[in-house]
Formats: structure tokens, C-alpha cells, sequence
């Protein structure tokens, strides 16, 4: 198990491979379709900052909105990445992003993304919501909360130990692939 | 995050002690037409929403034990297993994606099924706003979400299936099926050159293990498969989703067809595929098949798969009024 905080250096992801187990500690930023196609549009400078050395979590939370006004994740587990495979890669260079957390894995233009930029694809367990939930320590901030609603908004949420596999590194790998080429094998021995 | 989990649920007094009915509720089945289904369609969603049943837990807790111990996908199934313990200690949902509702209601004469809908209806309004569940109904073009998770115009959400029937209490299921693991169904119109199926239970075989490997682990592995033969395109897929109520290691009636699930379920978990596509022998947890009749002309295989948070809940209540949950 290897534990990393963000932000995390180039080198520090260049070291990563697929099939690694990560715990993520710090900072995240949440981002899924409209805060994707929005960056890549728009490229807005105030994200900068806010996403240098980060890691974007394909999250569409649950959250619920406290007496004080603060707000707390109730359900928070990674939805279908491969729907932001157009803007990815645009994302993760022009924001020098070092991580990406999902579900499902991503195309061959992020792939390519990940190795030009220095970034990885990591997987967390789809419909472990409640656990993932448990790992956030706060909700630091939330961007266009307004303009995209909850489920699409940018939440800047610290994690601890956040439990996350390198499916797809920084040279070319993809756990993805390779599973399905031996499940694709096995299936034609199956059916033969 | 390494430490092996020994499952066990909150017990049934905590359950009912959250339990949204009083505890000497009784509905009152001597009025039907003014009966309010209300309350315990609403108790049906919280259940169904933050615990999973007990079979689908030993399933999982079984392909864990099968797993290598350290591996990735002994670790994935066992944070599947504190995530379940976790969302029912706190009744909090055990996916943010809630999923589409659906609700298969079977009744006595003189129930109004208009009035049931409605009541149907006003409880999963009040559940979305206790946040068991997540808003999940939007305009399909414009993508606007109506809040609430209701469809205005009665026809996409939730879904509601009625069946009268000659008992003289009432069944309410309820089934909560994620997005991911609804993208990948698939039907099959036999004969399909494509992947060699002919008409027959070797034709079968081979779509479910093509549609398996096609969702790879994006449909939330193990997966539970549900499959239909026959019937038409629209009674097919219900039908593939009706049989993923039947309760995990319950053995299918058609003794052939059980020892077809059995072997099929086998072959699956050669595939490889593993918990959430990461490599593994858990691929699906189980394999439910039904035979439909069909137009001599058609042959489909609807295949539906549902994620490894596998929530349905049964509710019965029964000619005196006591209300049970399954």
C-alpha cells in the first residue's frame, strides 16, 4: 500500500504502475460532465490553483446541508469515468492535474494524456459510497454550486486515506487492457 | 484499510427502532380504497436504500474468502463489505446513485391502483428529501433534473408494476438499479451470427457470456444477472429485471434450468474479470434464468445486469394489517 498527499510532483506519479494501491491523503477536487466540458470551453484561471499537483474525482455526491450551513458527504463513490474521455487529457495538461479517480477506466486519448502530461487513472469501488463518504474529513470549498447544481458541482474535500488502484499509469499501462484481452481469450475457449 | 471484516448487520430491533412506522402500526386492509400506502412504501425505500440483503452479503463475503487474501480483489470485496456494514449503521445509502425505482405491486381486488401510485409516489418524494435518495430524474434532452424524482408526466419514474392477485394481502418489491449497471444490459435476437448463438440453450449460453464480457467491471462486478428467454422486447427485459428479485442460492424450480444457472455462474467466474473489472474468480455472484413464451418468428435473450449493491426489498402486508419486511 503506498500513501500519497496531495499535491503530488511529476516524479512522484512517474513512479506509479499499474495495479498499485494507493491511499490518497488531502486535497480533492470533485469534477464530472458540465465542470469538464466547462474547462475545456472555457479554460478559466481562477482553477488554476485550485488544481495544480490535484487529483479530479469523477464524484457526483449525495451531500446534506448542516444547520451551520456547512456541508457534509453522505454518499460519495466515483460514477463512469469514460464519459469525459473528450476533454480529459486537455484538462489534465492545461491544469497540470496529476490524478484522475473514476470508475471503469478511460480511452486511449487520456491514456496518451497521462503520459505526456505525468498523471494517472485511478480506479476506486464503484457503489462503496458510504465508505468513500467516510474517508472525506471536510468540504473545504464548492465552486458553481449555483450554476451546475450539487451532483456537478466542483466540492474541494480533504480525504484521508482514500482508497483508490493505479488502473491506468503515466507510461502507457492499462489494467483495463489487459483484462480484457484475457477475458476476451477466455471467453472464446468458453465458447468454442 | 487491510483489516478483514466479519459482516454483521445492525440486528432487526435497531432496524425497527429507525423504523419510520410506529411500532404498533397496522394498515387497515378492511378499507382498501382508503388504504395509505404511504408510510410503508417510505420504511420499503429506507431499508431497500441502506441495507443489503443478507444473501447478497454472503455472496459477497463467499467470493472474498475465494479470493487470495491481499490481493486486489480480495481487498475491493472487502471494502464492499464495510461500505454495506457502514451505510446501515448509519442509514445513509450504500451508492450515491440511487438508482431507477422500481416498485412491482401485487394486490387484492378493490386496491386502487391510481391511488396507490400516487401514494407510491409522494414516498419517494419524501425519501429524495431525507436523502435515501439521490434526485435521479431528469428531462432526457436537456438534461434538467426535476428534483424531486418524479417524471410529471407519470410514465418514466419511479417505475411502478401492478398485479392483482387472488391473495388477500399485498406485496410492494422494490428495486434500486444504478445507472452503470443498467448501461450494460444488452438483448440478443437469436439467431446472432456475430457471436455463433443459435436457437437454443447453447445460443443462450454464449450471449450471457458475451454481454458479461462486454460490461468488463463497468457495471459494478460481481454482478447479479438476471435473464429472460422469449417474450417480447419490452417483456423480456421486465422480466430480466423480476428475476433478480429471487433471493441469491435459492434454487431455481425448473431443476434443468438450475443446473444451467449453477454451470453458467461457474463458467463466468473463469472469465477474469473480477470486482470491479480489477482481475479476480468473483465476476458475477449469480446467474437467475427464466423461460418465457415467445412469437414463433422471435428469439430474444434479455439480459440485465445489476451492480454488486444488489438492493431490493420485500414488503408484505398481510390480510390483518401486520406489516413484514423480506
Amino acid at each position: 500500500m503506498i500513501r500519497l498527499t496531495t499535491p503530488i510532483s511529476e516524479d512522484q506519479i512517474r513512479q506509479l504502475k499499474v495495479g498499485d494501491e494507493v491511499l490518497l491523503n488531502g486535497k480533492l477536487v470533485l469534477s464530472r460532465d458540465m465542470g469538464h466540458k466547462y474547462m475545456k470551453e472555457n479554460h478559466p484561471d481562477w482553477l488554476k490553483p485550485v488544481l495544480e499537483g490535484m487529483v479530479i474525482y469523477h464524484c457526483g455526491p449525495v451531500v446534506r446541508k448542516e444547520p451551520d450551513g456547512s456541508w457534509t458527504f453522505v454518499a460519495a463513490g466515483p460514477t463512469t469515468s469514460i464519459r469525459e474521455e473528450p476533454y480529459q487529457a486537455d484538462v489534465i495538461d492545461f491544469y497540470k492535474v496529476r490524478g484522475v479517480i473514476g470508475k471503469g477506466g478511460m480511452g486511449k486519448k487520456t491514456s496518451d494524456g497521462l503520459v505526456k502530461t505525468g498523471a494517472v487513472y485511478l480506479h476506486a469501488t464503484g457503489g462503496a459510497g458510504a465508505l468513500l463518504a467516510a474517508q472525506v474529513k471536510r468540504v473545504v470549498d464548492v465552486h458553481m454550486l449555483e450554476e451546475f447544481g450539487s451532483p456537478e458541482a466542483f466540492w474541494v474535500i480533504e480525504v484521508e486515506d482514500f482508497p483508490v488502484v493505479v488502473t491506468m499509469d503515466s507510461h502507457g499501462g492499462s489494467l483495463h487492457e489487459i483484462v480484457l484481452a484475457e477475458s476476451q481469450a477466455r471467453a472464446k475457449a468458453l465458447m468454442a | 484499510m487491510s483489516e478483514c471484516t466479519i459482516p454483521t448487520l445492525t440486528t432487526l430491533e435497531v432496524v425497527e427502532q429507525k423504523s419510520v412506522l410506529p411500532a404498533d402500526y397496522k394498515a387497515d386492509m378492511a378499507a382498501l380504497k382508503g388504504l395509505d400506502l404511504l408510510p410503508p412504501v417510505l420504511e420499503l425505500i429506507r431499508r431497500a436504500s441502506s441495507r443489503l440483503p443478507q444473501d447478497v452479503i454472503d455472496a459477497l463475503v463467499k467470493g472474498r474468502d475465494a479470493e487470495e487474501e491481499g490481493s486486489r480483489a480480495f481487498n475491493t470485496l472487502n471494502d464492499m463489505v464495510k461500505n454495506i456494514l457502514l451505510a446501515d449503521g448509519h442509514v445513509t445509502p450504500l451508492c450515491q446513485d440511487t438508482g431507477t425505482v422500481i416498485f412491482w405491486v401485487r394486490h387484492p381486488y378493490g386496491l386502487s391502483q391510481h391511488q396507490a401510485k400516487e401514494q407510491i409516489r409522494a414516498a419517494v418524494v419524501e425519501a429524495t428529501k431525507r436523502v435515501w435518495l439521490r434526485p435521479n430524474c431528469v428531462e432526457s434532452l436537456t438534461g434538467k433534473n426535476t428534483g424531486n424524482n418524479l417524471d410529471p408526466f407519470h410514465e418514466g419514474h419511479p417505475v411502478v408494476h401492478f398485479e392483482e392477485w387472488e391473495k388477500p394481502g399485498i406485496e410492494v418489491a422494490v428495486m434500486l438499479k444504478g445507472g452503470g449497471c443498467e448501461n450494460v444490459g444488452a438483448q440478443y435476437r437469436l439467431p446472432d451470427v456475430t457471436i455463433g448463438a443459435g436457437r437454443d440453450i447453447g445460443g443462450v449460453r454464449k450471449c450471457i457470456i458475451d454481454a458479461v464480457v462486454k460490461a468488463q467491471g463497468q457495471g459494478c462486478s460481481p454482478g447479479i444477472l438476471g435473464v429472460a428467454i422469449g417474450g417480447d422486447r419490452v417483456t423480456g427485459y421486465e422480466k430480466s429485471k423480476e428475476v433478480i428479485l429471487r433471493k441469491l442460492g435459492t434454487a431455481n424450480p425448473d431443476p434443468k434450468m438450475d443446473a444451467f444457472e449453477k454451470a453458467i455462474t461457474s463458467d463466468l467466474n473463469t472469465l477474469g474479470i473480477g470486482p470491479m473489472g480489477y482481475g479476480g474468480n468473483t465476476t458475477v455472484l449469480g446467474v437467475h434464468v427464466e423461460e418465457m413464451f415467445r412469437h414463433p418468428a422471435s428469439f430474444f435473450v434479455s439480459i440485465s445486469y445489476m451492480c454488486w449493491s444488489s438492493r431490493r426489498r420485500v414488503m408484505t402486508i398481510a390480510s390483518h394489517g401486520e406489516v413484514s419486511f423480506d
